[in-house]
């Protein structure tokens, strides 16, 4: 034995302790696992490969090669910065492609696809495919050519030639007020169709202040239900638990029973006189509306963690403070709310996450200046069919949402949170 | 216990029963409210009644059905088998593929004068944007309702007054889309109607309806879903509102609300049936379609709401309210007196525009 080694402490079959340890907590652990085995098969099949499949839409382009497969092979041989016409061969492919394409019936959807990025687009092959079957031999470029004079505008067959890959980005272009000018360079969109950084930026703003209200609103509330006698306490927790457990749908709208022009608040103000009949307020179908009625239906999602958190400080903090010669509100800043903190940091990302993705509640009070991000989501998946942008707006929100959480992880620590 | 476990056998055994007598279920996707009620009385109960190995199942997604439409064809899992659509999700659904073609006259019930299908449905609309995948039911329009006590001496009678809140003061309701409001804002400003798609091609049209949206925007409550507008108008909320026939018909008849209609220049379009591609029993699809639509049933949901049949040999057959006893035919959008200025929807125009049209609206909404 040199100095200065150890020997080895083995078990009874020889094999170093170490070891033995290490392998019998790795068996452990593989039961473990294997008993979540079903959770996380169930979790990815049901959440994340959709969730996946749908930010893949972000990008995913396969239409334009799919449905106009010797085209886009055919036009890479032309040079898309050239002010000349693509030559014959590219024509033909593309007649080929249209005819094949209007009797597959897929031709509407690659119209509709570069309709996104230049209007008139649909039209140009809806019209095209009706007449392409009468082309069937050369010359292809002249007869195309007479088909629709759009053709012999280059900057369609740029489009063409742009969109021809497997991924693109334009639709994270369009979701930051950004396209792709003629020449291929990044613009900024004419003025009047920029929309989207505002609504971000406008999402942001309302979800913060919603949860700065709820945490105004709920901070005493809870204080009072977590200081009173058990039997009081259940008695108001019932007022808290009631609107927590009614429909949204019903809250929302007797927001707007009460708060719309013609409604219960106006009314009463009317009748008191404090405003005239012709100058009634608009509290709903904007801002407003928006931020009353959210604060309303999430304020429950401050309450809770809150009370239960303060549930757990003993009153002898504060009775220790006091008696240490500290002011009711010195013991009530230095002491007692330092101690909440966990609760007002999971009531705050508990509020604030709902809200950034909220849908329904600023749909139907929001009118034009209350909507959010996630309102335009659904206009995109349900009405306008244009996935690729809802999901590129989607993908935007959800990262918008991830760094502010880090954020919120750097400053307030999300271990040194509690739900309850 | 022996007798749950009978009991249990005996329920067992009637559900199966139960379950074998329906031979064949069709999912119907619809608009839901009055509108599947009307399709209910006119269609479904007696197609049933007839077919008693039918069971007809009512779902209310229509306001999705062109999205689900397409999740449902290209995931190969189509459990619809017939859904209501206006003609233009007809024309994007037919033009993607995603819905059965349609031989009128082999599928279609001919007039009971002979008429083949193919000529009995009003011109054009078996076939909207050179599309054949679409069998139209009724035509419906979007047009103006006001409330009738809210002026004094004349009131509103024509689109320029819906733009003139100087003359008719007030808050207005307006769809939350570019679709139609645009149009009104140029023949409000002057334009001739059948020149309207002609101007609003040029930036200079776009820029000038936009201008003439401008002076009522804020007078304009703006609505998303059919329902609001005429609790809207019934509320006093707004005192004009543009809105479906049907809606403002029921607040007006059934409701008993001070509500008038304002026909001018409606804006006619056409709601009907289509059938996704892949469905599991094309031939009973066919025969409930060959029923539904032919000239008695399409007269008869007339009965129930106050939209147009879409055939030529309907109109006719049109005749009172079925519970309110009230003659419908003055009701029509379709009816001369009300049809004598029609905004005529432009399909293929909208295609080409809409997504560039949506998003500066929606931009110019938030100013």
């Amino acid at each position: 034995m040199t100095p200065g080694s150890v020997e080895v402490i083995r078990t009874a079959d020889g094999m170093p302790l170490g070891l033995s340890l290490q392998r019998t907590l790795l068996r452990s652990r593989l039961r473990a696992l294997l008993l979540v085995i079903p959770l996380l098969a169930f979790l990815t099949v049901t959440f994340v490969l959709p969730i996946l499949d749908m930010l893949y839409r972000s990008v995913d382009n396969r239409i334009v090669a799919s449905v106009l497969p010797h085209t886009t092979v055919a036009i890479q041989a032309w040079d898309s910065k050239s002010t000349e016409l693509p030559d014959e061969p590219v024509f033909e492919a593309l007649v080929m492609d249209i005819q094949a394409a209007y009797e597959q019936k897929t031709l509407g959807r690659v119209g509709r696809r570069l309709n996104y990025e230049k209007p008139g687009m649909s039209s140009l092959f809806r019209k095209t495919g009706r007449q392409a079957k009468r082309i069937t031999e050369a010359p292809f470029k002249e007869q195309l050519l007479g088909v629709d004079k759009r053709w012999h505008d280059t900057s369609v067959w740029q489009l063409i030639h742009r969109e021809s890959g497997a991924l693109t980005g334009s639709y994270f272009l369009a979701s930051s007020d950004l396209r792709l000018d003629d020449q291929g360079e990044i613009a900024l969109q004419p003025e009047p169709r920029r929309i989207y950084v505002s609504l971000f930026y406008r999402t942001l703003w309302m979800s913060l202040l919603i949860t700065v209200l709820c945490l105004i609103l709920g901070y005493p509330v809870s204080y009072l239900l977590a200081s009173l006698p058990a039997r009081t306490s259940n008695l108001l927790m019932i007022l808290v638990l009631l609107p927590f457990w009614t429909s949204l749908l019903v809250r929302t709208t007797s927001w707007i029973a009460l708060l719309q022009t013609q409604g219960v608040l106006n009314d009463l103000l009317v009748f008191v006189g404090l405003i005239s009949d012709d100058a009634r307020l608009q509290m709903m179908y904007n801002k407003i509306g928006t931020i009353v009625a959210m604060t309303h239906i999430l304020l429950p999602f401050m309450i809770l963690p809150l009370y239960s958190v303060m549930k757990t400080i003993p009153t002898s903090y504060m009775q220790a403070a006091r008696s240490l010669g500290a002011s009711p509100l010195t013991a009530f800043v230095r002491v007692y709310m330092p101690n909440t903190v966990p609760g007002i940091g999971a009531g705050c990302i508990l509020v604030f996450i709902l809200a950034i993705g909220y849908y329904i509640t600023p749909a139907l009070v929001g009118g034009r200046t209350g909507t959010f991000v996630s309102n335009f989501i659904a206009v995109h998946i349900s009405e306008t069919l244009n996935w690729g942008l809802a999901a590129a707006l989607g993908v935007i929100l959800l990262a918008l949402v991830l760094v502010l959480y880090l954020i919120y992880d750097k400053i307030v620590g999300v271990s040194n949170m509690k739900l309850g | 216990m022996k007798h749950l476990i009978q009991a249990i056998a005996v329920a067992f055994s009637m559900a199966l029963l139960a379950g074998n007598g329906h031979a064949i279920d069709l999912t119907i996707v619809s608009w839901g409210g009055a509108y599947t009620a009307s399709q209910q009385k006119a269609y479904h109960n007696p197609y049933m009644a007839e077919n008693p190995g039918v069971r007809i199942i009512n779902d209310d997604s229509g306001a999705e059905g062109l999205a689900k439409v397409r999740a449902q064809v290209e995931s190969g899992n189509v459990t619809w088998d017939i859904v209501d659509m206006v003609a233009a999700d007809a024309i994007t659904a037919c033009d993607e593929g995603l819905i059965e073609e349609i031989d009128p006259d082999s599928w279609l019930a001919p007039a009971p004068d002979g008429t083949p299908a193919s000529e009995d449905f009003f011109t054009g609309t078996l076939t909207p944007g050179g599309t054949n995948c679409f069998i139209p039911q009724i035509v419906y329009s979007t047009t103006f309702g006001y409330r009738t006590d809210a002026f004094q001496g004349r009131q509103p009678s024509t689109i320029m007054d819906v733009f003139d809140p100087k003359t008719f003061p007030g808050k207005r309701a307006l769809q939350k889309a570019p679709i139609n409001n645009l149009e009104w804002a140029l023949i409000a400003d002057g334009v001739p109607g059948d020149e309207v798609y002609e101007v609003l091609s040029t930036p200079e049209g776009v820029d000038r309806a936009f201008a003439k949206l401008d002076t009522i925007k804020d007078h304009v409550i703006w609505w998303s879903e059919g329902a609001q507008p005429p609790q809207l108008l019934a509320d006093g909320e707004v005192v004009i509102a543009s809105a479906y026939n049907g809606r403002l018909f029921s607040a007006i008849a059934e409701k008993n609300q001070p509500i008038a209609m304002l026909w001018d220049w409606q804006a006619f379009d056409l709601d009907g049936w289509v059938v996704p591609k892949g469905v599991k029993d094309l031939k009973a699809v066919k025969a409930y379609m060959r029923f539904a639509t032919d000239t008695q049933r399409l007269a008869d949901q007339a009965k129930y709401i106050s939209y147009g049949p879409a055939r030529y040999s309907s109109a006719p057959l049109v005749g009172k309210h079925a519970e309110l006893g009230i003659d419908m035919k003055p009701h029509m959008p379709t009816d001369a007196k009300n049809s004598k200025t029609v905004l005529r929807f432009d399909y293929v125009w909208w295609a080409d525009y809409r997504a560039e049209l949506d998003e500066r609206f929606n931009a110019w909404l938030a100013k």
